[in-house]
Order: structure tokens, then sequence, then C-alpha cells
């Protein structure tokens, strides 16, 4: 389960994750990270059931945790299966079927968005 | 052994014709030989589905009360051609919106229409005796109009050149968005479904014959412009009635960063006559190939990386120099076949009578570059000489003095055998000055990465990577890397002086 950890690092500058990794012993995979002197987001994967014990320590440790439920939204109305998404996407979330339709397999997907601007039919966005 | 196009008309009149895809045909050849193949099919059915720049579309809206002459015309803010009189224009595909710009263009006009929306008409003119209307504002469904001619300039491309990039950032082109560092590779063609792939020699495709265009059934007008047959380049112009093409094959789109384009579904169908025929259609993704070229090189001239063939491409990873680079297509290749199955339907069903070319295409000439008179302003005719350097192993008050005497912000650092090593500017003297401790040489304070121009490229390159880099000059540089000139921001005014034009 991907889980998007927003946190503020105003005060005290916790060293949030590593926390949360000592204090429940789940590894937790840090998938992407923005981090400056003011903030910092990022995309953690953990298992499924250790998902909300990871998320109550961090809200506990000052951040905003969202469950991501979903990876990128493919709208397959708009997609003409031409396949420019495929090799931009860092995590092979996108491949053709035997028909040459393309298949976007969501659990691999990190939400970079970098596929987003590449679909020139705007078929690709973050889920809401 | 040969076949007429009667008999072949007979055949299909009767239902008993076999029509068959271009992907189909390769295994038929081989499991009955050429001349089995040629007594077996009739005919072959190719098709392709992809970004199609040079399209676009003739619109009469008929007359309105009073009269107007259209001088400029807007359709939904994106603006089409003024110059055909009265109430014609020509709606171009790659013309982007007034107001959305890359978001909406006249691709999306022209789906949007065959979609079965309203589009906004909004035009001016000056007024005249006989048209004394100055503006017209008005919506408008596709019905509404007289005529919706699809005239498409160049379209189906024999083969497409791939795109790379070894640059280190990230390029935005009409091959999509290519990644640094070879990143990947994008690839634009149906190969074995592509229609000139299929009649290299153009003895089938030529003026006058009956095509799948965007759902429709259009007609090849003829050689496509920049067509290019003895590169292996050919292209066709081709049009249709918009009035009965489909949105499934008609798609506006838009490469971020580059801009508006169509994504065109076409199709030739192609009557088995002979043994030519039979080895031309047998043609595998296999046996195209095109090169890999590096867009990195923002000139006309890119240089090939490798060459590939369709197959290559279509597998998904290609090796460049030991490394495995996965490959993207711009075009559908599920959409191609359903292009080339919904051709073959038509064919069996006797809805398209087939015919040779009224007028052949030339299938030996070669594209030519730009006739240019004006070369266009270089960098040697613009930069400033002589520029002041300093070595990395002087004191940094010496740069501040430099800079001072020297009435310029930029300081590029030389080594002991003259050759550019770093650059300096005021900020980064202002910068050692107020946090000093770094130590007091040049070398210690200067930026090693430095971007340079060269004399002889053009002024237009060295102007966007000032942008790209967000700095306001270039050192430029000969092949030994000394420092010959400096080219800054304020020596751009020049071109617009007029001064380069000696």
């Amino acid at each position: 389960m991907k889980l998007l950890v927003n946190y503020s690092r105003g005060r005290g500058r916790k060293p949030i994750i590593a926390q949360a990794v000592r204090d429940t012993g789940v590894l937790i995979n840090v998938e992407r990270a923005v981090i400056d002197s003011s903030e910092g987001e990022a995309l953690i994967d953990v298992p499924d059931e250790q998902c909300a014990l990871v998320r109550d320590v961090m809200t506990g440790l000052g951040a905003t945790v969202r469950i991501l439920d979903h990876g990128i939204h493919h709208n397959d109305s708009e997609c003409v299966d031409c396949g420019a998404c495929v090799s931009i996407c860092p995590r092979e979330v996108f491949s053709f079927d035997k028909e040459w339709k393309l298949v976007c397999t969501e659990n691999k997907c990190v939400l970079c968005g970098k596929c987003i601007e590449a679909c020139p039919h705007r078929a690709l966005s973050l889920p809401v | 052994m040969h076949k007429t196009i009667e008999q072949i008309h007979e055949r299909i009149r009767d239902g008993n014709a076999r029509v068959v895809t271009a992907e189909e045909m390769p295994a038929i050849v081989a499991e009955l030989g050429e001349k089995g193949a040629l007594k077996e099919v009739d005919v072959v059915t190719t098709g392709t589905f992809g970004a199609m720049c040079s399209s676009g579309a003739f619109l009469n809206f008929g007359h309105a009360e009073p009269p107007i002459r259209m001088e400029r015309i807007w359709l939904n803010n994106v603006e089409a051609y003024g110059g055909l009189a009265a109430v014609d224009t020509y709606i171009g595909a790659t013309q982007e919106s007034d107001t959305l710009q890359q978001e909406y263009g006249g691709a999306h006009v022209i789906e949007d229409l065959v979609a079965g929306k309203s589009v906004e008409l909004r035009a001016s003119s000056r007024g005249t005796d006989c048209y004394p209307r100055r503006t017209i504002e008005t919506e408008l469904l596709l019905e509404n109009l007289n005529q919706a001619i699809m005239c498409n300039p160049r379209n189906a491309y024999q083969r497409y050149n791939a795109a790379t990039n070894t640059t280190d950032r990230t390029l935005h082109t009409y091959m999509g968005v290519l990644m640094p560092g070879t990143g990947n590779v994008s690839f634009s063609g149906a190969g074995v479904l592509n229609p000139i792939s299929n009649d290299p020699q153009l003895r089938l495709i030529g003026s006058g014959v009956p095509i799948f265009l965007c759902g429709a059934q259009g007609m090849i007008v003829g050689e496509g412009t920049q067509h290019s047959p003895g590169a292996g380049f050919g292209t066709l112009m081709v049009t249709g009635n918009l009035k009965e093409m489909s949105q499934d094959y008609l798609r506006a789109a838009t490469m971020t960063g580059y801009g508006v384009t169509l994504n065109v579904g076409l199709g030739v169908p192609l009557p088995v006559l002979d043994l030519d025929v039979v080895r031309a259609t047998a043609v595998r993704d296999e046996d195209i190939s095109v090169d890999i070229l590096d867009y990195g090189v923002p000139g006309r001239s890119r240089p090939t990386v490798r060459t590939a063939t369709y197959a290559e491409l279509r597998s998904g990873i290609v090796e460049i120099n030991g490394e495995e680079v996965r490959t993207s297509s711009l075009s559908s290749f599920r959409k191609a076949r359903e292009v080339a199955r919904e051709l073959k339907s038509w064919v069996e069903a006797g809805k398209v009578r087939l015919t040779l070319p009224t007028r052949p295409i030339d299938a030996q000439k070669t594209n030519k570059a730009m006739h240019q008179t004006t070369p266009g302003p270089r960098v040697l005719d613009i930069m400033s000489r002589p520029v002041i350097t300093i070595r990395e192993d002087e004191e940094i008050t010496a740069a501040a003095k430099k800079l001072l005497k020297g009435e310029t912000n930029h300081l590029p650092v030389v080594n002991r055998e003259n050759k550019l090593v770093g650059i300096v500017t005021t900020f980064d003297i202002s910068k050692a000055v107020a946090n000093p401790g770094k130590g007091n040489l040049v070398r210690d304070i200067m930026k090693k990465k430095v971007i340079t121009a060269t004399p002889d490229e053009s002024v237009d390159l060295a102007v966007r990577r000032l942008e790209q880099n967000n700095i306001s000059a270039l050192p430029v540089i000969d092949k030994e890397h000394h420092v010959i000139a400096i080219l800054t921001a304020m020596d751009l005014g020049k071109c617009f002086g007029g001064r380069w034009l000696k």
C-alpha cells in the first residue's frame, strides 16, 4: 500500500520517516521524496497489513498522511493506445497486451506524474 | 501470371475475393509461396494511425446577410486562413488557439466538428461594396457547412526516423518527450501495415486511388509535400469528406512543449495483380529499418545513433551502446490494425471500387533542403571582442578590478594554456566578499561548468541556450577551447539594430 506523507520541517526538523521505522519496526520503502528546508513530501510503500499502524504513528509525529488506493488514472476513452507513455515511466507501469491495447498496471505506479505530460491525448491524470 | 483489376472486381462482386491485411500477408506468402499467394489473395489492405501534422480541412460557411468577405477568421479562437475569399477557409491542424495555446488547436476544432460539437466562428473584414459586412460571430455545427473537405498535404509517411536524446536535459519534440542521456527512444509509423511500405515502387498508389481516411472513403490526390521516395520517405496528399468521418479514426493530440497535431487513420487497399505486388506486400516489420536520430542536435542533419527495424522498435527495447533503452511508439498499432481491418470489410462488401492510379506518383525523387539566400545572423556577427579573461591562479581582487575596468559582468577563466576552465561573474565576486573563506584565488570561486557558444553557430541556438540555462552570457570558444569572444544579452540587441546585415 502506498502512503503520501506531507510534513512541515519548521520546528525541530524531526526525522519523521526514520522515527516511524524505529517506532513501528516496519521497513518503509521510500519511492519518491521532495524535501526542502521548510517541508517535505514523501511517497512511501509499506505492507498492506501495517499500513494503518504506520499512518497512525506518522500522524502522531505531526505529518499528514493519505493512503493512496490508486495509481495514475488512465482514461480509456481518451487513450488511443499509442504507447507514448511506455518508455517515459520509470516503473514500467504501461505495457501492451496481445492486441496492442495499452495495459496500465496501477499498483506499480509511484505517482511521479512523468507520463501525464507525455500523453498526447491527456488520457493520464493523478487520482483525486 | 497476373490478374487484372476487372478480374478482382468480379471476384469481389461474386463474394469470392480473398482480402487480407498487410499484417497477414507475409505468413500467407511464406506458406503458399509467391505464386500460390498471387492465386489466393486478391486485395491487401494497409493501415496507419498516427500524428500527421500536415493536415487540415477546407470549410465553406455559406453567405451571411448582409454578406461578408472574411479576411481574418477564427474557429474557437484558432485562426484559420483568410486568403480564399468570401466564406471559404482552410483550418490547419497545428494552428494553436489564441487563448489556450497548445491545449487546443486546429486539430481540436476539426475533431469537435466531427464529434458533432458546435464551433464558434468569428470573422472580420474591411467591408466592400459587394460585401458590406465587417464582422460576424456565429455558432456552427458540421451539418451547417456547405462543404467540409479534409485535404492533408503530407500524410502517410512511408516510414519515419526514430528519435533519442543524448543531451543532459529533457527535450519536448514532435517525437514526444525525449529523456536525457539516451533515456528513451520514440518512433512512429505502422511498419508492416504502412501503405507506402507495401508499395514502395508506387505502382498501385497514385492519384485517384480510393482510400480509408478517418473513417470516410477518401482519395489520394497525388504525391505529398516533402515526398522523398528515393530516400525511402514517400508521402501522400489525400482528401476526404469530413462529414463522413468518425472520431474513432481522427483525434487531436498535443505533444507537450511542442504543439498541436492530428492523429489520422489512413489505409490504402492494394489489388494483388502480379508477383511484384505479392513480393512488395510480403514486407515484414523486420524488413523495414529506420535511423534512430539524436534530437539533442538542434540542426537539420541530426547524427544517427544506430539503425533499427520496426520489429526491434516494437519489441519495447533497443540496445544503444551496450545499454537497453526502452522505446515508445507515437502511433497506435492497434488503431492501424483497426483501419486495415475496417478497410478489408469495406472491400469485401464491395463498398470500395478499386482503381489503378489515374496518374502515377514519382517513385524516385528525393527531397531538397531549403534554398537559403540569407544565412541569418551567426554568433560571430554579433559577439563582442576582444574579450577580457582572467587566469585561474589570479587573486579574486584582480578579477574584481578587471570586471570594473572592463565594464562587464562576466569574466571567462583560463588556464596556463589559455584554455577555458571556468567563469566568474560580479555575483560570484560579491558572494566571495560577503562570505569569505573559500580561498583567495579565482579558481576557488569560479563556476567550472561553463555554457559556451561557437562562432559559426546560429544566434538562435545561442539564444535558446541562454534561456534554458537562465544566464546572460556565453564565452565563444574555438575548437581548441580558447576563448575568442563573449556573447552577452547586450549583443543580441545588435540583431534588432540590423548591424549584422553588413
